[in-house]
């Protein structure tokens, strides 16, 4: 460091006056050839820059650049829905329906689910699977994550609600079983969620209807969102998700369950793509016993309110003041 | 004095060359994205091979039955306001059994009897308070099409939740709400609703055991 020299001082000015000045006319002079450490990464980074510049389409290019998407004005948010159901065309060979249905004036979704029905068959974990395009088992494959928003949680209903002695593996021939209980815990949408308190890019946030979403694109896939998480709600692609073409459901939401990449997280979103369509979540739908309620708070006659207003519920972790919007209710 | 200047000056390099840590943080910046997109340009025809192997565990999306519109209104408990609007499907009875009419006779005498059954519907067993209940208590013994409240109002099957209400009747009002049994279809719209008797069977009405679907991947088995 000491006897390299700097290229600042006067001597080496190709302006100045010195004998330096001469030689660097030269192609073979000492000075250029001098590999420094500067110079050196200089060098590599206008090598890197080209050659990723000549081995990139002008789309990957695009993606490189893409911006957040709550910056998007309307029609560069048509673009990337357009892009992205390009990709998605290219990559399974089908037609996906990107969508970026805005939330509606006035609805503020909460949902209910009633512990005393639950009976454990987590066929709401995957209806949600099925739904949200998650990845799917791989046990063969060079890579398996298999991704399931929802976890099932078995208990004694001696110890009652225990979550550090709670079972998610449980796999009896026939639920429920003798003693337990069941308590499907699931993204709470909160109302004031930690998660989005911690992202450094500022990739996940609150909508106007409650529903807390990812921005694919912008997620660095830091996973400081998991661990600020209290419910354990949210999952990471560790691997390139394995998703199989016929089980790909083509009715997406570009802040849901459009297929994702890999190295980002992800989460349940009230399956946004239907909701802000007018329907219920797949996990509504699909429970057998009727115990998941699903609604608008703010419509006075919606099941959620009745819901709210007939029932003794419990919110998860009352006490972190995160404000959930799915709660817990004993219907019987 | 330029000896003792030097050593001084390359000690706090960012205050004298910025430009050297400008662009060697630059280079650091730029390279490894350059390498990740050359990385993401190729790595499509790893995820097109991955995603061909068939996954056996998945139930494939939700598919709703078509709705079916038409409830029935109810005098009785002034219900018309409150299910105005949802959809009831049909009640779920088997043809070998429907119309009950075509095997009881209308002018046939009736045996009203408590007893067991010994020749016909055998293969019915009450385990709804049968020490209290028995086939007439709920089965119109003069049309057998019909169904009867204890008021002696006949219903019918299409109506069996007001049956049902008649003694569960926080149930019937929580169903009547939303918050027991299941609707399906629009949360702001359109719903379908089921009756008691889709899910319970109104001669044994608890609700049966199913087998689980599979349990979650343990983290030791993710790669």
């Amino acid at each position: 460091m000491l006897t390299s020299k700097p290229e600042t001082e006067p001597c080496c000015e190709p302006s100045g006056g010195c004998s330096h000045a001469k030689s660097t006319e030269t192609l073979v002079s000492p000075e250029t050839l001098s590999l420094n450490r500067r110079n050196f990464m200089k060098h590599s980074a206008i090598v890197a820059g080209a050659a990723a510049a000549a081995a990139c389409s002008s789309e990957d290019l695009e993606k490189f650049t893409q911006r957040r998407l709550r910056e998007l004005s309307q029609p560069e948010l048509k673009a990337l829905l357009i892009r992205l159901e390009a990709d998605y065309k290219k990559k399974f060979g089908k037609d996906v329906d990107v969508r970026a249905t805005p939330a509606a004036e006035g609805v503020k979704f909460g949902y209910a689910l009633d512990l005393s029905r639950c009976i454990g068959c987590r066929r709401c974990v995957h209806a949600c699977v099925g739904e949200n395009n998650q990845s799917r088992p791989n046990p063969e494959g060079k890579h398996n994550n298999p991704i399931q928003w929802i976890k099932v949680l078995e208990m004694e209903k001696e110890k009652g609600i225990d979550l550090s002695d709670a079972n998610p593996y449980y796999n009896p021939e026939e639920v429920p079983r003798e003693g337990h209980f069941y308590m499907p815990v699931q993204c709470q949408q909160c109302e004031n969620p930690p998660c989005v308190k911690v992202c450094p890019v500022q990739a996940t946030w609150k909508e106007p209807d409650g529903i807390v979403v990812i921005d694919y694109e912008w997620c660095i896939g830091c996973r400081y969102c998991m661990v600020a998480c209290p419910y354990g709600a949210r999952r990471f692609n560790w691997a390139e998700p394995h998703l199989p073409v016929d089980q790909l459901n083509t009715n997406t939401h570009v802040l849901g369950n459009r297929p994702r990449p890999r190295g980002v997280v992800e989460k349940c979103t009230f399956c946004i793509q239907r909701t802000r369509a007018g329907r219920y979540p797949a996990c509504v739908e699909i429970c057998p016993v009727g115990a998941r309620k699903f609604g608008n708070m703010l419509d006075p006659k919606s099941e959620i309110r009745a819901v709210l207003e007939s029932k003794r519920v419990f919110i998860l972790k009352e006490d972190l003041n995160t404000q959930p919007k799915f709660f817990y209710f004993f219907g019987i | 004095m330029a000896a003792a200047e030097s050593p001084k000056t390359d000690l706090s390099p960012t205050t004298r060359h910025p430009s050297r840590f400008d662009s060697l943080l630059r280079a650091l910046m730029v390279a490894p994205l350059a390498v990740a997109l050359v990385g993401s340009c190729q790595s499509t025809p790893a995820g097109k091979a991955a995603i061909d192997s068939p996954d056996p565990v998945h139930s494939g999306p939700v598919h709703l039955p078509p709705p079916q519109l038409g409830l029935p209104p109810d005098p009785v408990h002034g219900q018309k306001e409150e299910v105005k609007g949802f959809a009831v499907p049909k009640p779920p009875l088997s043809a070998d059994f429907w119309p009950c009419s075509q095997c009881h006779d209308p002018d046939d005498k009736v045996n009203r009897t408590r007893r067991e059954l010994k020749d016909e519907h055998t293969n019915i067993h009450l385990h709804h308070d049968e020490a209290n209940r028995w086939c007439l208590d709920c089965h119109d013994a003069t049309n057998r099409d019909f169904l009867h409240l204890a008021s002696g109002v006949t219903i019918t099957f299409d109506e069996s939740y007001r049956l049902c209400g008649q003694c569960h009747g926080t149930q019937y009002r929580d169903w009547k709400s939303g918050i027991h049994g299941k609707r399906t279809g629009m949360w702001n719209g359109d719903k379908q609703y089921l009756l008691c008797v889709h899910c319970h069977n109104p001669h044994s009405p608890h609700f049966k055991p199913l087998k689980p679907l599979t349990p979650p991947a343990r983290p030791e088995t993710i790669r």
